[in-house]
């Protein structure tokens, strides 16, 4: 049992803006004061600090064959040494982290929740061991939906019912969480050399296109009831002028609605923000997107901000991988998988005195400033924009416009010109910082417990040492950054595990995956799955993950 | 039972009947039958030659490696993944060295990944859609026998639907049983596989002028023909053997081959993968990659992982006398490594985990038999394309699965050290 005593509470879902108050904790859950006995709590004086739900990353690649072999092909990486064996893990790596270190630095950052955001359905049983492996967290994984033979062709059909049950069935087998979709036919046409460049390009051997892919999937995906929307990447990532493909898939989502969540999630949005036509004149279209995307209440997106430094772009994005690799002429790793997807992986590093990559790190900021921070979360589309570890630049960034004016006379003047980033007086408040990397994320993933504060919510909570009633985020903005990067304390699931940016106790979250079994007729995909089966490389029978393989999987029924 | 999964070479079939009642698996080849059918075990755990309980010889394993300075953890490719991360979790924590079957065998290509990645599929991809395979160094008729069948030679895909619509090559030192199966058959002279290489890339870039009319033992002429085939793939596939990675030029071939499908990649589509031996020597690189940041020849002397092939390989270590115990899992390095390097091993205290007997036995003053994965014991195996299959447990059995020894062991070494 813990009593948290006097911290300054921040809140966004229950609407609690900076008061005084003391949050019980008892089996793991935030409990009314009635239902524990003071004297036997263990009490954390957070008098003038700032307590907040644990931090949610709702897009990160953190698990799975492309994260590993990104470690594999670069050693490079592994030689920051976080922590050397002893009473915890060794921990190594400088922006690709081991699994070990993973965990350990969301929670000195106070984050306690992330997802791998791109999971092969066939590869889910390594994606799982790879989750198991990191500590503190709990955590989750989104398969993959736009280029499987099989989607397309309940597509091409037009069976709705049968797509419903290759969802439940795929997510059930995976023990997935949602649909993720990663340039909707782009990475089919890339096993033939090319891609798709509009919503309406058909997709090579199949009468379907990436609208018909988007529009279905969603109508699917909300027809089952799943806790999180379909999870877009969109197409023409990294191309200029991209920014129209993607406000057209944004609107894809008109006509359906949802009261408890957004029914699209377009994710990563800096990547496909780019006015222009060549890299020559790329400028941003992030106010564009901001626009849409403000006018509709139905759509969510994350930021996908790059952090100047090393990054490594891993995405089931195949056909986007080779375009960089022959860009930047860096390593390139590919994986074509099976009839189902495709992956690729390429090193980067994003220089302030390039214009390209000052143009993407103004425009991941300014999506973050125009978009309304009930609709944008937090991310860096981990380790594609950077480290996750820069979490706490990117809040200082979006609360303090004179941290923004410093840091942008320190990048290629090419923004200036590129982009509005410099007139923009918007600053974000800490309440608006709290949402973006808590109560949105959460909202948006459909996580009830996660996020929030109120009774019943998971124990997860972050202490800060930042008094919101004192603090101006706009002028202290290193004071801001100071004390998101290590939080006082993490506590995950009622237990302290990290102090004052050092790991006190390790522990191992839970995996959620969603079971929508019962709201299909299994037997509408059944037959054609089998029949697929003999173009697959493994037997139907061997095909996926059971619940008893993973360390502590939690499953979320939907009725 | 069906579905059954093969647990010896890196194709890892799946699809295989178990016969409980005549103990015999049907549908694997040769190679995967022996593996299933009943053959010499280690009876007992044993010390110093004397049978003793599990229990015994795991207090004195962890007993020599909490007393050795550096231990050397050596072997994994033949057993699951579970184990495998213990295995790296114990040599971070004695502060040993991790080191797998890679480093005498396909460790070359992955120092080639580092320099230039891995522009890969899974063999379900090769199957579906290379309308022309390339063998280079391999020689799946022996090594990999079911691999032709499963995945690239005949293997009935969706648009390439069997062996008419696809091609075929092999290069190769010497006509191998798979070149007989060949479309084209190139014979370079040993060593000659870089210039090989280094002559196609020169010909699809437009510069076969350049070209001698003899590269390799390989008269120009053949040359120019395999380099027209591999223009006109729509998708190909080159899978590499150990002809690449050890013999002259070693990773610098792979490095080659891997620049070779980047050039091709930018008018058609090609992919290259490593034809990896054992069951699960993936899992034996994956694993520690995962959990400390590299796949092989690891050193945590220092508290943190360190990765350096030509220092901390297994044979370096033992060659240089640098590790004073060594557990081996699930290989014989007595068998294979060099005698400079098995000169050490017979000198330090070894244990060795294995469920079968072999050279390393006979120099093991701890021998701990095991359950066999696929068989006997239930575990994850990644196939050699990456892909992982959960290999399952068929038959039961008295003997400790890998998993199970290690924990004990680790758990003794965590008390013992206090």
């Amino acid at each position: 049992m813990l009593w948290i005593r006097n911290g300054i509470v921040i809140d966004p879902k229950n609407k609690i803006k900076a008061e005084k108050m003391d949050i019980f904790v008892k089996n793991g859950k935030i409990v009314p004061e009635g239902e524990v006995r003071r004297e036997e709590c263990r009490v954390i004086d957070a008098s003038g600090k700032l307590v907040v739900a644990g931090g949610v990353d709702m897009h990160a690649h953190i698990a799975g064959s492309k994260i590993n072999t990104g470690r594999t092909m670069r050693p490079e990486e592994m030689r920051v040494v976080r922590n050397v064996a002893g009473k915890f893990r060794a921990a190594v790596g400088r922006v690709l982290l081991t699994a070990p270190a993973i965990g350990y630095e969301y929670a000195k950052m106070g984050y306690t929740t992330s997802f791998e955001a791109a999971q092969p359905p066939i590869g889910a049983l390594h994606t799982h061991e790879e989750l198991d492996a990191i500590p503190m967290i709990d955590k989750a994984a989104l398969p993959v939906f736009g280029n499987w033979h099989l989607v397309f062709k309940c597509i091409e059909e037009k069976n709705l019912e049968k797509l419903k049950a290759l969802i439940a069935w795929a997510i059930e087998r995976s023990k997935g969480f949602g649909v993720k979709v990663v340039n909707p036919g782009g990475v089919e046409a890339w096993m033939y050399g090319g891609n798709v460049k509009s919503l309406d390009d058909q997709v090579p051997g199949f009468n379907v296109t990436p609208r018909e892919i988007i529009t279905m999937l969603i109508k699917a995906n909300e027809e089952l009831g799943l806790p999180h929307s379909v999870h877009l990447h969109c197409n023409n990532l990294g191309v200029p002028g991209n920014f129209q493909t993607t406000i057209e898939s944004i609107k894809l989502a008109k006509g359906f609605s949802n009261s408890k969540r957004q029914v699209l999630h377009v994710t990563h949005v800096q990547f496909n923000a780019y006015a222009g036509s060549s890299w020559r004149d790329a400028a941003s279209g992030a106010a564009e997107i901001a626009k849409v995307v403000n006018s509709m209440d139905n759509v969510t997106i994350d930021m996908g901000q790059p952090i100047f430094g090393h990054a490594t772009a891993m995405t089931g994005d195949a056909p986007f991988q080779f375009t960089l690799h022959k860009l930047t002429g860096a390593r390139w790793s590919n994986k074509d998988t099976e009839v189902e997807t495709g992956a690729g992986i390429v090193p980067l590093v994003y220089l302030p005195n390039n214009p390209v990559h000052a143009l993407q790190w103004a425009i991941g900021l300014e999506l973050g400033l125009l978009v309304d921070s009930n609709k944008v979360a937090l991310t860096t589309d981990y380790p594609n924009g950077g480290p996750f570890t820069e979490y706490p630049y990117v809040m200082a960034m979006l609360m303090s416009r004179k941290m923004r004016e410093g840091e942008l006379s320190k990048v290629n003047a090419y923004v200036q010109k590129a982009t509005g980033l410099a007139s923009i007086d918007v600053e974000k408040t800490l309440y608006e910082i709290i949402n973006m990397t808590r109560s949105l994320p959460a909202r948006i993933l459909g996580l009830q417990n996660k996020g929030h504060l109120g009774i019943g919510a998971d124990a997860d909570i972050a202490i800060y040492n930042l008094n919101p009633l004192e603090t101006d985020t706009s002028k202290d903005f290193e004071k801001v950054y100071k004390a998101f990067k290590s939080a006082e304390y993490t506590i995950k699931s009622g237990e302290i595990i990290s102090r004052n940016g050092e790991i006190v106790k390790e522990v191992f979250g839970r995996t959620f995956w969603v079971d929508a079994r019962k709201k299909v007729d299994m037997e509408a995909v059944m037959n054609d799955i089998r029949d697929y089966f003999q173009y697959y490389s493994v037997q139907l029978g061997n095909y996926g993950v059971e619940e008893r393989w993973i360390k502590k999987p939690e499953r979320l029924e939907v009725v | 039972m069906e579905d059954v999964i093969c647990t010896f070479c890196g194709s890892v079939c799946d699809d295989g009947e178990f016969d409980a009642e005549k103990k015999k698996v049907k549908k694997f080849c040769r190679l995967g039958s022996a593996k299933f059918s009943e053959k010499e075990r280690i009876k007992a755990p044993m010390v110093d030659g004397k049978e003793v309980s599990y229990e015994t010889a795991i207090e004195k394993a962890a007993e020599i490696l909490v007393n050795a300075k550096k231990p050397l953890l050596y072997g994994w490719a033949s057993t699951a993944n579970e184990a495998i991360r213990l295995g790296v979790i114990l040599a971070e924590k004695l502060r040993g060295v991790y080191d797998q079957c890679a480093s005498v065998c396909h460790a070359p290509g992955t120092l080639a990944v580092i320099e230039e990645g891995l522009p890969g599929a899974t063999l379900g991809s090769v199957k579906n859609r290379a309308d022309v395979v390339v063998f280079w160094g391999s020689n799946p008729a022996e090594a990999h026998p079911r691999h032709g069948m499963r995945y690239s030679i005949s293997a009935k895909g969706l648009l390439i639907k069997d062996r008419k619509q696809r091609k075929v090559v092999v290069v190769d030192v010497r006509p191998t049983k798979t070149a007989k199966m060949a479309d084209l058959f190139i014979q370079v002279k040993p060593g000659y596989d870089y210039a090989v290489i280094s002559a196609l890339r020169a010909i699809l870039s437009g510069n076969a002028d350049v070209v001698p009319s003899d590269v390799g033992g390989v008269a120009k002429e053949k040359l120019l023909q395999l380099a027209e085939m591999m223009k006109n793939a729509k998708y190909g596939a080159i899978f590499y053997g150990l002809g690449v990675t050890q013999s002259r030029g070693r990773d610098r071939n792979v490095e080659n081959a891997i620049k070779l499908i980047q050039l091709l990649n930018r008018t058609t589509r090609w992919v290259i993968w490593p034809m990896r031996g054992h069951y699960n020597v993936v899992g034996a690189g994956e694993v520690p990659a995962w959990e400390v940041g590299y796949q092989y020849a690891i050193d945590f002397s220092r508290g943190y992982p360190r990765f350096s092939p030509a220092e901390f390989s297994a044979v370096e270590v033992l060659k240089r006398k640098d590790c004073d115990a060594a557990l081996i899992v699930a290989s014989d390095p007595a068998a294979h490594f060099p005698a400079a390097a098995v000169k050490h091993l017979k000198q330090i205290p070894v244990i060795q985990i294995d469920p079968f007997p072999n050279m390393t036995t006979l120099l093991a003053k701890v021998v701990i038999p095991s359950a066999v994965y696929g068989i006997e014991a239930e575990g994850t195996a990644y196939r050699m394309d990456g892909i992982p299959l959960r290999v399952k447990k068929i038959l039961e059995t008295s003997y400790w699965t890998d998993e199970k020894i290690l924990e004990e062991i680790l758990k003794r070494v965590e008390k013992l050290k206090g």
